[in-house]
């Protein structure tokens, strides 16, 4: 029997038709765990680097996370994986919600499509029974309509439905594949799903998960809800409110958004406004979200509530569901000050399937060539004079790929360089051609200006997390702060913090040592390793700052799930080593080198090139990579990967390291 | 003369605007109720179950209750706050209109049990696991006429009955007097 995971996959080839169910190696699972691990492994093992993302040999795998389904609170998440369109590395978008444990159910771990469906189709998995189905009459249809339609149709109200709208439809390079609350909005991805001419996967389960040491297992859950009780009347001191409690941020329950408005930039990821959380804005503010937010919800298995259903008056939609921090995202690209217009463009956006963090960005990157007379009235024809009317104009446009829109639907990297004339220079905040968080800070930060080069999820956000964002201004507060803090990996990180001040010699640039930041960056980054894996949410884990969900429960609570034995050296140094290794190595072979660890050129006023270049040698020295950023053949070797490392030399990776493979 | 005798009623109360809709309730009742206690879990299996419509904003754990050979004849709609309901939301019944509290693979019926447990839990394991407080639990004391009080079975002698009857209403007694006959033969 197999424990915490079915045992089986459902691949589906959408050029034949054919379906099948297959047994997984559980040797693979020792391997790699689950999820992002075995995503990674079947992509690397199956996909060939020359694949064209948007071509039918790519494949598209939504695959669940090792303990979704199981009891563990918050263990719900899918993970897909595919080559981006945008990046054209690999891209591993995860969405919460009700979909991965129903999979779980229903009797597979993963579903893996390849091909390309002749005509529009969605896919309905009950148990044992697959279909492919007709979508043509969902052709162009929203999400949340689709959803709707899809569960009237199959007359079962509890089927789980992950779908496109017209951006994936459309192969718009940052489409996202959406689901109830939640989405995989990252990278592109549901413009593969488009480009193999698939509109949906609805899913129903019924069947059994087990577990494999039951009695250990509900007694880490139990501690785990224990914890998350004495969390939510304990906040962490010192920090904003938004981000002193768990789960994602609180943006539906939390109105404060002093920190997200004054601290973020906005427009094309431009300007800082100190000045803007006013008492009247706040008022305003919390009127409008109190009139929008009908009942604050949660994904699977999880009391937190970092979603809510929306429903406002001057709705384009009637209702959507709202997650996070995309009621921000639009308003502050647009420099709209209107938080009802950010409930109104994000439903609309959201239907269309677009992904919240980029959209904003494209459209106010639009605006600024459009100001700066690179982009002309011939361009944007009839451009309406305000932000707002002109970003509902831009979204349009692009989700049709109409006009302008078909080059903007490429994302800034590519539109500034189709555009030309100069448009290049206002690609400011992206990296490896993909748009990140808009923040303009002042200092170096080592630890973030490492994560932000280095991380294969090109997403600061998921990699960041669990260490403050800035160091408490007194000592007594940063001692106080280190004495419950159990989930530090390590006495050295709780040196760090205590040490760590905002000015003098313990202050960035230069502080910490280079073994220390590497050490912090490597924590942040093998807990949203192990959460990629197990499906575990990031916002009970890897996320917040003291989470229930740590380094030293997690490897018994795997245990406990699966059967094996994984302690906390095997899970850390082992299996995420490995399936870190592997991410690098599979982007390695689509053309990733040391030149493209960057950060956004301006994420900070302050730069010390001389510095970061030796952080990145230091950084790479650590991980057991070579100069280039590339994992060395001994590394790979010792983490059972040396077909990987063969590969690598077989096509002359090693030999040339600085050779720009063209992909 | 009638004997008063004092009873003791167990209440979960539902708070239905405290819902967050996660159905954590749904798999810690299968879990529980796994044999082998945790063993498994399969929310298809529980013994409350989550209408949920998230559009409409309908969040409604139901519990189940008693076994029921054929469903009712009409279906009447609530209209509660401008929500619209199916009567058989409310229903607590195992019943053949729908797949809810029934084993999924021998369709036997299910019934919430409060969690029966030796030793007993402290709270029925939907509560517990319900840290939005939608679902509380409070135990009450009421006063009853001796005679009324229902003669207790063993638990698991009712669960018995209630599956063979079950069992007889979907195959028919002499299919099921035949199959154990059969049983029996083979032990």
């Amino acid at each position: 029997m197999r424990y915490a995971e079915t045992g089986y996959n459902l691949e589906i080839d959408l050029s034949s038709g054919n379906i099948e169910k297959v047994q997984t190696d559980p040797a693979l699972t020792e391997l790699h765990l689950g999820g992002l691990g075995t995503n990674a492994r079947i992509l690397w093992d199956r996909v060939p680097p020359e694949t064209d993302p948007l071509a039918p040999e790519n494949l598209l795998i939504f695959g669940t996370g090792l303990l979704a389904g199981t009891p563990a609170p918050g263990a719900n998440r899918t993970i897909v994986t595919t080559y981006s369109p945008q990046t054209l590395l690999m891209a591993y978008s995860m969405m919460g919600g009700f979909f991965a444990p129903e999979l779980k159910y229903a009797g597979y771990d993963k579903v893996i499509f390849s091909g390309r469906s002749p005509e529009l189709v969605y896919i309905w998995i009950n148990n044992d029974k697959v279909e492919i189905k007709d979508a043509s009459h969902l052709q162009g249809k929203g999400v949340v309509e689709t959803e709707e339609l899809i569960k009237q149709e199959l007359e079962d109200q509890d089927a789980q439905v992950a779908s496109i709208g017209l951006a994936g439809e459309n192969n718009v390079y940052y489409a996202s594949v959406e689901h109830a609350r939640s989405s995989a909005s990252r990278a592109g991805i549901g413009a593969v799903m488009g480009s193999k001419n698939l509109k949906a996967v609805a899913v129903r389960g019924t069947k059994d998960l087990n577990i494999a040491r039951p009695e250990k297992f509900i007694e880490l859950c139990n501690e785990v809800l224990d914890y998350i009780q004495w969390r939510a009347d304990n906040p962490v001191q010192h920090v904003p409110p938004i981000l002193a409690g768990l789960g994602s941020p609180q943006e539906m329950a939390i109105h404060d958004e002093a920190w997200h408005t004054t601290a973020f930039s906005w427009g094309n990821a431009r300007y800082r406004r100190k000045e803007f959380w006013t008492e009247e804005v706040e008022d305003e503010w919390f009127r409008v979200q109190d009139g929008a937010v009908q009942r604050l919800i949660s994904c699977y298995n999880c009391p937190m509530k970092c979603g809510a259903i929306i429903a406002y008056p001057t709705l384009e939609l009637s209702k959507y569901m709202m997650k996070c921090y995309s009621k921000l995202t639009y308003v502050m690209g647009a420099m709209a000050d209107n938080l009802e217009f950010g409930f109104r463009i994000a439903g609309l956006a959201q239907g269309y399937g677009v992904d919240s963090y980029t959209a904003p960005q494209v459209m106010a990157f639009a605006i600024e060539l459009y100001e700066n007379g690179i982009l002309t009235d011939e361009d944007l024809p009839d451009f309406p004079a305000d932000n707002e009317g002109r970003f509902f104009y831009l979204l349009e446009k692009i989700v049709r790929r109409e006009g302008i829109g078909d080059v903007l639907a490429n994302g800034v990297y590519w539109a500034a360089r189709q555009i030309g004339g100069g448009a290049e220079a206002y690609d400011s905040n992206t990296i490896k051609k993909h748009e990140q968080i808009p923040i303009k800070l002042g200092m170096l930060n080592p630890v973030f200006f490492l994560m932000h080069s280095t991380g294969e999820k090109i997403n600061i956000t998921q990699i960041e997390g669990q260490l403050p964002q800035a160091p408490f201004p007194e000592k007594e507060d940063r001692e106080e702060f280190v004495k419950d803090w159990f989930q530090a990996p390590s006495e050295n990180i709780k040196d760090f913090f205590v040490k760590w001040e905002p000015r003098g010699e313990y202050a960035f640039p230069y502080f910490p040592d280079f073994q220390t930041a590497c050490e912090l960056v490597e924590w942040q980054e093998t807990m949203h390793y192990i959460d990629d894996t197990t499906g575990i949410c990031a916002g009970l884990s890897s996320f917040p700052i003291k989470p229930p969900y740590h380094i030293h429960n997690l490897p018994t609570l795997i245990s406990a799930g699966t059967g094996l034995d994984i302690d906390k050296d095997e899970l850390w140094n082992k299996i995420i080593k490995r399936n870190r290794c592997l991410l690098r190595a599979i982007n390695t072979r689509r053309g990733l080198r040391r030149k493209d660890d960057r950060p956004p050129e301006d994420h900070w006023k302050k730069r010390f090139p001389e510095h970061e270049a030796k952080l990145l040698d230091e950084y790479y020295k650590f991980k057991g990579w070579n100069s280039e950023g590339i994992p060395t053949r001994e590394t790979l070797r010792s983490l059972d990967l040396d077909h990987v490392g063969e590969d690598l030399e077989k096509r002359g990776i090693y030999d040339d390291g600085q050779k720009d493979e063209d992909s | 003369m009638m004997g008063k005798k004092t009873k003791t009623v167990k209440v979960i109360n539902i708070d239905l605007e405290k819902c967050n809709g996660c159905r954590a309730c749904e798999m810690i009742c299968s879990a529980f109720h796994a044999s082998e206690k945790y063993s498994s879990n399969n929310p298809a299996r529980s013994r409350i179950r989550m209408i949920r419509r998230p559009l409409e904003d309908i969040y409604l754990p139901i519990y189940a209750g008693e076994y029921t050979a054929a469903e009712c004849m009409g279906r009447d709609k609530y209209v509660i706050d401008g929500k619209e309901y199916d009567e058989c939301d409310f229903c607590r019944a195992s019943c053949p209109s729908r797949e809810a509290f029934k084993e999924p693979d021998s369709g036997l019926p299910l019934k919430c049990d409060m969690c029966e447990d030796d030793p007993p839990q402290e709270e029925p394991l939907c509560v517990k696991w319900c840290l939005s407080d939608a679902l509380t639990y409070e135990i009450r004391e009421e006063e009853v006429e001796d005679e009324e009080e229902e003669e207790q079975k063993d638990l698991t002698q009712k669960e018995m009955e209630r599956s063979i009857k079950a069992l007889a209403d979907r195959y028919g007694l002499d299919k099921v007097a035949n199959s154990m006959a059969r049983l029996l033969k083979k032990e």
